[in-house]
């Protein structure tokens, strides 16, 4: 779109379907005004509007309304407005992006009308009519578009018929802000005016710098250096030092997570914390490359778009690893408030965690789908406390020939940016999501929210890996957080850049120099080109209509220089911009939780109910809503996918996937997580959730000396003590436990503040941290499912059972506290892991799968629905602490490193041999009763329940919450 | 020696089940040629070496206005005579997820009584939930051997769907009648047993469950399921309940095996 001075007709284009045929999005809608309380709509008509823009003839009109954007069998399109079907009272809703947001069907659209010959249409833009009859007043059709129709971050309302918003032309104007003689309280009060988000150390150590070079720094400089040195870019709080129980820890991660990595000296890393993902070798003559990270702050503003830009991003950095990989896995987990709440609990400002949920999942999908990647393991756990401040981590999979698994970047290299044209979009993504999230967060943050455009990043990919395996660039990075600033400034750390902004090819007219530098718009890279390999890619990018544009090259004087036309607008040393932020020392303290195993609720007669809550509660019930609606077998490489058995609705526990089309080499994927421990003790939080992962891959065949992990912290405000204790807790528990366990980290990320202010008081988010483990599997022929397989074979219980009580799903659905939350023996788990392995490997075990929430019941119970099988199992012979008396401790504890195992009789004198020294037991065997008997302690039934029953509490809370 | 099938397997911004399906291609026998539509609007002469043009899944331009429009508009605009004549010679199409619902859109298929482009005969809508949905179904085979891409296949048979835009809609009743009539109907869903069966063995609500269609010469086909996605007996999601010795094919590349046999006969 470009910028016009002249007024052009604007041409009104409606679709809709014909009468008769069933409209699945207005069903779907009028389903959704129901549950507000709306009881009034009568019907709901969604009509799609498109407005072009230039001297349009009837005629072509005409031809663009028919043979392309109606469907002739299903829809009929009019040229200016419809007759409304219903006549009776309607009110109309019409909803439009904001100016300057992407709309991802303007350039499809366009580019079809060109292809049919039509060059009169200039522009267009398109909106969404809703059409709501019945009796509601505007009060109420106005309370359904901003609950359900629109957000007004991105979209508005159109109120009455628009010309085409222009944004001005930029007329340049060199901007200085003036911090000589600025006293503390000014400082602090820039930081907060322009948004930087940098506190009073780093503004002094700003001014002190211009202070020397005698002058005032443009506002490119100040943004240059909030965008380097925020919290999301430099991880100063993980990278700082900290004071906690009487230690100097001198830099957190580097002490915990890295140091276990440089210690286990595993020869298969290839590359770790260094890149934008971390590489493992796969095989002789590939790499992959695994990482995860958040998009909180965004998607709790817009759910749709920031999640599908979180899974955008995420997946351009396994892009933008070594010379650029090829993405092959989707991995995402979420953290929502409770689907079902009440209105009346949400908090002024922050969004219906339904609405969040169902935004997120839709989001992770479109972008993930049209990415053409598998979208194929994940989690989701809720609590109220995620309500202002949901979690969305996503993560990408990469596979790259180990050729180009590094990048350099050299002196007289030009500079190229490729994909997405920049705009406002995103600006300040980088410092905002640094901050705590308020109830005006959505509207001083509104730039920083952004809608994704899945085919332009495909495009990109497609051509970029052309051009990789034709050798025509030196290094690849993407623009994340900080845009060019943070591409561009660490591309060039070692050398030195110049960077001419005004040649970067952007959206639409309006933008100032700094804007553009640190604009978060997505789907770009950036390369490095050497001057004689320009034109080959520009041609490669170009064959397929991608754009590609030289704005700089890479210098040897080691310093930032950013020019718009002949005006230089920033001159910075890359030393400063780098190693000039001044090292945080925070005050970090724990005080521990008393933890009493003694403490239980009553002992019901019988157990069957409490399981019946435990298999239906959110954390533990059937993701199935959100699984169908990815993609996770394109690319035709699943080989055990998030659900299977009888009918294909089993949950298992790590995917597999065979990368390569003519390998039977595979990646197994697997998420621990559990916030629900860290309320009791962060560090076995983070030791629980290690284990997890790791059972997870072990469950399925994997071995955990070929695996890798990446840690993702979401915490809430470090600057409080305690919460930072908690975060020295969980960083010290990754060390200990990947240190017996053999598990180098690879990469990971933190997000912190995360915490949402009400106005009245401020609620932090659980502390939360996920693991995510990738583990390269030799042979996928040799991976078993949880789903168990016949009739007649015997039941074992791996792993002792402890009185561990504390944060279990259990204990939370009676509403009950207290007890001792799990805890890891690393020794033992990493021993059993490894027996385990070996047994799956030979050919040993049918079907296994890993005891994590809901304990022994839950995996006893989704093993057999997803079998349609029976069995009766006795709890007297699971190997457990001698102290334990009651039967719902062993049937609900969630002690760690346990595994539920299916083995034929034949094979069970060579499983008993390969398992040997490993604490198990015998509980039973699978018959075909299709139900599921548990004895308990005393030998008196303790749980008998139809699988049909249990599968059916288990399947349906997401569907019934989300109509289907 | 056999004669070489070249297969054509078109790609575009969005298409994204490109490699698998070269892939299924090169498993069957066939070589196959993977070419962006740009590259073969400035090389026009590939169509006509070709004896088989694929068109892959995808969410070419992102389904932008609806699914496979973009590319049906602009491969209509752009190839219609060289695409014309590739099927009026008599050689092969396949379309799969969204190049079913690409061919449908340019009037390639179902085509019950006019030549492949001239009319518009129904259409590829959004699934009667409302949403894109990824499950394995089940497909009862052709009743008859007409179809050149289903000829030796078993009469039910399994494969994964991925799409959101995939109920089936004829224009009329006629249309349907007209489609029965001429044989075109090759794949519908149903349930493990061969029977027709709602939601979710009919996963979007197509009219009479139909999953698959060809041209009333049998050489066109169009379907929503992916046959690319079960070349091997590992991507099928219950293998390991077959036992520990399952192996083999998966079922999907009998229809790559059965295009190729024809081509290599007949072309």
């Amino acid at each position: 779109m470009k910028y016009t001075l002249k007024e052009e007709r604007h041409h009104r284009i409606e679709v809709r379907d014909k009468h008769g045929i069933y409209d699945a999005v207005a069903e779907g809608l009028k389903r959704d005004i129901d549950d507000l309380g709306v009881d009034t709509v009568t019907g709901v008509e969604y009509i799609q509007v498109y407005t072009l823009i230039g001297d349009v003839t009837a005629k072509e009109m005409t031809l663009i309304g028919r043979e392309l954007l109606a469907d002739k069998i299903s829809q009929e399109y009019r040229l200016g407005r419809f007759k409304f079907r219903n006549s009776s009272k309607v009110h109309v809703v019409e909803i439009a992006y904001n100016p300057g947001v992407m709309d991802p069907v303007v350039d499809s659209a366009m580019k079809a009308i060109r292809d049919m010959g039509i060059s009169s249409v200039k522009s267009l833009h398109t909106s969404k009519k809703y059409v709501l009859a019945g009796s509601i007043t505007s009060k109420q059709a106005s309370f359904i578009a901003d609950r359900l129709l629109y957000n007004k971050l991105i979209q508005n309302v159109v109120t009455h018929e628009e010309g085409e918003k222009h944004l001005k032309p930029y007329l340049f104007r060199r901007v200085e802000v003036e911090l000589a003689g600025l006293g503390d309280k000014d400082l602090i009060r820039l930081s907060k005016d322009r948004q930087l988000y940098l506190n009073l150390e780093e503004m002094r150590t700003i001014q002190a710098y211009f202070r020397k070079l005698k002058r005032a720094p443009t506002d490119c400089e100040l943004e240059t250096l909030a965008q380097t040195w925020s919290e999301h870019c430099k991880h100063k709080t993980m990278m700082g030092a900290v004071r906690y129980n009487g230690r100097f820890i001198k830099n957190l991660l580097k002490q915990t997570v890295v140091k276990v990595t440089e210690d286990l000296k595993k020869p298969w890393c290839v590359s770790v914390f260094k890149d934008n993902a971390g590489i493992i070798r796969f095989d002789d003559k590939n790499n992959v490359c695994f990482k995860v990270e958040t998009h909180n702050h965004p998607s709790a503003l817009e759910p749709y778009g920031g999640a599908g830009t979180g899974i955008g991003g995420v997946i351009r950095d396994p892009m933008g690893t070594g010379l650029g990989s090829k993405p092959v896995l989707n991995t995402d987990v979420f953290c929502f408030g409770i689907p079902d709440a009440p209105a009346s609990k949400v908090p002024r400002g922050a969004l219906h965690p339904k609405r969040v949920f169902k935004g997120v999942v839709s989001g992770v999908r479109d972008y993930g789908n049209k990415m053409g990647i598998p979208t194929v393991n994940g989690a989701v756990c809720f609590d109220e406390r995620y309500t202002g401040n949901p979690l969305v981590f996503c993560g990408n999979v990469g596979i790259m020939p180990r050729k180009y698994s590094f990048k350099k970047v050299s002196a007289g290299d030009l500079i190229v940016a490729v994909g997405g044209r920049t705009g406002r979009d995103g600006i300040h993504g980088a410092t905002f999501s640094s901050a705590e999230l308020t109830h005006e967060s959505e509207t001083i943050s509104s730039t920083a929210v952004q809608i994704g455009n899945p085919i332009t990043e495909k495009k990109v990919l497609d051509t970029m890996l052309r051009a990789r395996d034709l050798g025509l660039y030196e290094a690849v990075t993407d623009c994340g957080a900080g845009g060019f600033s943070s591409a561009v400034g660490e591309m060039g750390e070692d050398t030195g850049a110049e960077v001419y902004l005004d040649r970067a090819p952007l959206k639409y007219g309006g933008l100032e120099p700094w804007e553009i530098w640190v604009s978060e718009a997505q789907e770009r890279m950036v390369l490095s080109v050497k001057p004689k390999k320009l034109k080959k890619l520009l041609d490669v990018f170009s064959s397929e209509n991608v754009e590609a544009t030289v704005i700089g090259k890479f210098t040897n004087d080691k310093k930032l220089k950013l020019f718009f036309k002949d005006h230089i607008v920033a001159d910075l040393d890359m030393s400063f911009i780098h190693g000039g932020l001044p090292r945080l020392v925070r005050n970090a303290s724990w005080k521990p939780v008393k933890e009493d195993p003694s403490k239980l609720p009553k002992h019901p007669a019988r157990l069957d109910n409490d399981l019946m809550k435990v298999l239906s509660s959110w954390n533990v019930c059937s993701k199935e809503w959100i699984i169908r609606q990815y993609d996770h077998e394109v690319q035709g490489g699943s080989v055990l996918k998030p659900l299977s058995g009888v009918d294909n609705d089993g949950p298992q526990d790590a995917s597999v996937n065979r990368p390569l089309l003519d390998s039977d080499r595979g990646i197994a994927l697997s998420n621990g997580i559990n916030p629900a421990y860290g309320d009791i003790d962060p560090y076995w939080m983070a030791a629980s959730a290690i284990d997890e992962a790791l059972r997870q891959i072990t469950a399925v065949g994997g071995d955990i000396d070929k695996t890798a992990i990446l840690d993702n912290f979401c915490w809430g405000n470090t600057d409080k003590p305690e919460q930072l204790g908690g975060l020295v807790r969980a960083a010290e528990a990754c060390r200990d436990m990947a240190l017996v366990f053999g598990t180098p980290f690879i990469s990971g990320k933190d997000s912190l503040n995360n915490e949402f202010n009400t106005g009245k008081k401020t609620v932090s988010i659980p502390p939360t941290l996920l693991i995510s483990a990738i583990s390269v599997i030799e042979d996928c022929s040799r991976t078993v499912s949880s789903d168990m397989k016949k009739k007649g074979n015997l039941i074992y219980v791996i792993g002792m059972t402890y009185q561990e009580m504390g944060g279990s799903r259990y204990f939370i659905e009676k509403g009950f506290k207290g007890g001792v939350v799990p805890r890891v023996r690393p020794d033992l788990s990493r021993k059993t892991m490894k027996s385990l392995h070996a047994a799956i490997k030979k050919g040993f075990v049918r079907s296994c799968h890993d005891l994590s929430e809901g304990g022994l019941a839950v995996a006893l119970s989704e093993m057999l629905f997803a079998g349609g099988l029976g069995a009766r199992v006795d709890l007297s012979r699971m190997p457990r602490k001698k102290s334990i008396t009651r039967d719902d401790v062993l049937i609900f504890s969630e002690s760690n490193s346990r595994f539920l195992v299916e083995i034929e009789p034949s094979r069970n004198d060579r499983f008993k041999t390969a398992m040997k020294g490993i604490p198990m037991g015998l509980i039973g065997e699978v018959d075909d009763t299709g139900t599921m008997t548990v004895l308990g302690l005393s030998g008196k039934v303790a749980i008998q329940c139809g699988i049909d029953i249990m599968k059916d509490a288990w399947k349906k809370p997401i569907y019934k919450v989300m109509h289907g | 020696m056999a004669k070489k099938v070249r297969a054509l397997i078109l790609r575009t911004a969005g298409t994204n089940c490109d490699l698998e399906t070269a892939y299924a291609f090169k498993m069957a026998g066939a070589d196959p040629v993977l070419m962006h539509v740009n590259a073969v609007i400035e090389k026009r002469s590939v169509i006509d070496s070709s004896d088989i043009l694929a068109i892959p899944g995808g969410f070419t331009y992102g389904d932008d206005i609806a699914s496979g429009k973009v590319l049906a508009n602009q491969l209509k605009n752009s190839l219609r005579n060289e695409l014309s004549r590739f099927v009026a010679s008599g050689r092969l199409v396949i379309g799969i997820c969204n190049g079913f619902q690409v061919l449908v859109k340019m009037g390639f298929l179902p085509a019950v009584s006019s030549v492949p482009g001239d009319s518009i005969d129904a259409t590829l809508s959004l699934n009667d939930s409302g949403k894109f949905e990824s499950r394995w179904v089940y497909l009862r085979g052709p009743e008859n051997g007409k179809c050149v891409w289903t000829r030796g296949l078993l009469p039910v048979i399994e494969m994964p769907v991925a799409h959101g835009e995939g109920k089936f809609i004829p224009k009329d009743p006629g249309v349907l009648s007209k489609l029965k009539k001429n044989g075109q109907v090759v794949f519908r869903y149903c349930d493990p047993s061969g029977n027709d069966a709602g939601y979710p063995f009919n996963p979007n609500g197509s009219v009479e469950a139909l999953a698959g269609i060809c041209d009333p010469g049998g050489r066109i086909l169009g379907m929503m399921p992916h046959p690319e996605r079960h070349v091997t007996y590992l991507q099928h999601p219950n293998w390991r309940r077959r036992g520990p010795k399952a192996s083999g094919m998966g079922i999907g590349l009998e229809v790559f095996r059965s295009g190729v046999s024809f081509a290599r006969k007949h072309l």
